[in-house]
């Protein structure tokens, strides 16, 4: 009874507790996240317009986000965490790129994800930051500096864009071909013992086949699960890239 | 004979999957699959610390180039990589204590004189300026971020392993079937270690 009646409270107070720990990222709403409220409508609408027409082209995402608050870490520590959250860029590919912009504490960074840090380096984010968006950040001009930042990631980007393809394009067809294969090899496996074994009890009564209907394989683990979520049509999300903290940061 | 052979066969084969996915939901694979995780991460710890050796040589040629009268730093610098460097790493050092506290020892001392030296950089305006030396402040700032990224997935990839190995029902199927499993040692915070070193502009 007791119990019961502390149940509930002390739910709650966990459920508060959790919510606390974890830090409160926003939602990835589309390609551009202006939490910090740095652009104006049309600003924002023709930067997510070319930050579409390039994954539409490349399948790189690109997100541009401006945030109120750090919360109290450091800018490479957000990113990173805020990246791995959105999984930006496709699952196999990991081919996303975050502009991240912290007014409040004049910081700014590009994280790249794994597969794009051999296009856009860390020296050439640095590079981006010192020239395209700092200045523009110094006069107050968010919009300005957003805009000329994203230009410079976009245009290194496509630079690469095809030998990149290319390479991916073989590693995709390798792994993907044999795992389907395979799985479709072990289900029919299995859909054929238990088959056979219902089979082999079903023969005439009194005429007995031999008990046993072999080994019954079945493979375990995590092997299974496939996929991460791409969602193709009107709404944006992450493919399930991840970043190890490639990319430059700066502040103004 | 009450079952009939029909019955008998369908609950065998049912009796096999359900044992296998059981055997599986509960967890047999976990030991295996989270020491993989955690040595896939230590990999990329060390693949990052390697990346960060590899990037010194450079810097202090070009470092030399402006401030050669900071030798005492520079040369501190040169000795911490290369005891850094020769701290044998293999299989083992992640599940021997005194190996790992040396690897991390060596790697700290190292951190510490890049750090040194970032700050008499501050004294070279000229340096400072030199598009080579940016370059490659770029890529230590980068490679420091990645270093400290890639610690924070080994932590997390041994914590999980080790909570495996540690709790019921992990702790019994390590015992009976992966005796060889060890917990794995993990990094523990120096002060100053947990950031990249401060480097100003």
């Amino acid at each position: 009874m007791l119990l019961r009646r502390a149940g509930l409270p002390l739910a709650l107070l966990v459920l508060f507790a959790l919510a606390a720990l974890a830090q409160s990222f926003p939602a990835l709403t589309g390609r551009v996240v202006d939490a910090a409220n740095l652009l104006k409508p049309e600003e924002r609408s023709s930067l997510e317009a070319k930050l579409k027409a390039h994954e539409d082209k490349t399948s790189d995402q690109v997100v541009v986000a401006t945030i109120r608050s750090l919360e109290g870490t450091s800018i490479e520590d957000y990113a990173n965490r805020l990246f791995r959250t959105w999984q930006l860029g496709q699952k196999k590919n990991d081919n996303g790129v975050l502009l991240l912009v912290a007014p409040a504490e004049r910081k700014v960074r590009i994280e790249v994800g794994y597969g794009l840090e051999g296009a856009l380096t860390d020296a050439l984010s640095k590079v981006i930051i010192t020239t395209a968006i700092a200045p523009q950040f110094q006069q107050g001009d968010f919009a300005g500096g957003i805009d000329a930042g994203t230009d410079a990631i976009l245009s290194i980007l496509t630079g690469d864009a095809e030998e990149w393809q290319r390479h991916t394009a073989v590693r995709e067809d390798e792994t993907s071909g044999i795992d389907t294969l395979v799985t479709f090899l072990i289900i029919a496996f299995i859909l054929f013992q238990v088959f056979r074994a219902m089979r082999g009890g079903g023969g005439r009564p009194g005429f007995r086949r031999r008990r046993g209907s072999g080994p019954l394989i079945i493979p375990m683990g995590s092997g299974w699960s496939r996929g991460g979520g791409w969602s193709g049509g009107g709404g944006f999300s992450g493919g399930g890239g991840s970043s190890g903290g490639g990319g430059a940061s700066g502040s103004w | 004979m009450t079952a009939s052979p029909l019955g008998t066969r369908i609950r065998a084969a049912l009796t096999g999957l359900a044992l296998a996915l059981g055997l599986s939901a509960c967890g047999i694979n976990n030991v295996p699959t989270f020491e993989e995780q955690a040595k896939a991460a230590w990999s990329e710890v060390q693949n990052q610390y390697q990346r960060r050796a590899d990037l010194i040589p450079n810097l202090v040629e070009t470092v030399k180039g402006f401030a050669q009268q900071e030798r005492e730093v520079l040369t501190q610098v040169t000795e911490a990589r290369a005891r850094a460097t020769q701290v044998q790493v293999d299989a083992s050092t992640v599940t021997d204590p005194e190996k790992f506290r040396q690897f991390q020892e060596a790697q700290n001392q190292l951190s510490g004189a890049l750090g040194r030296l970032l700050a008499t950089v501050e004294r070279y305006p000229e340096l400072k300026s030199n598009a080579n030396f940016l370059a490659l402040q770029s890529q230590l700032e980068g490679t420091e971020n990645r270093i400290a990224v890639a610690r924070r997935d080994y932590i997390a990839a041994v914590q999980a392993y080790n909570t495996e190995l540690r709790t019921i029902p992990g702790r019994w199927i390590a015992s009976i079937v992966y005796p060889e499993a060890k917990p794995m040692e993990t990094f523990t915070a120096t002060a100053g270690s947990e950031r990249p070193p401060e480097v100003k502009f």
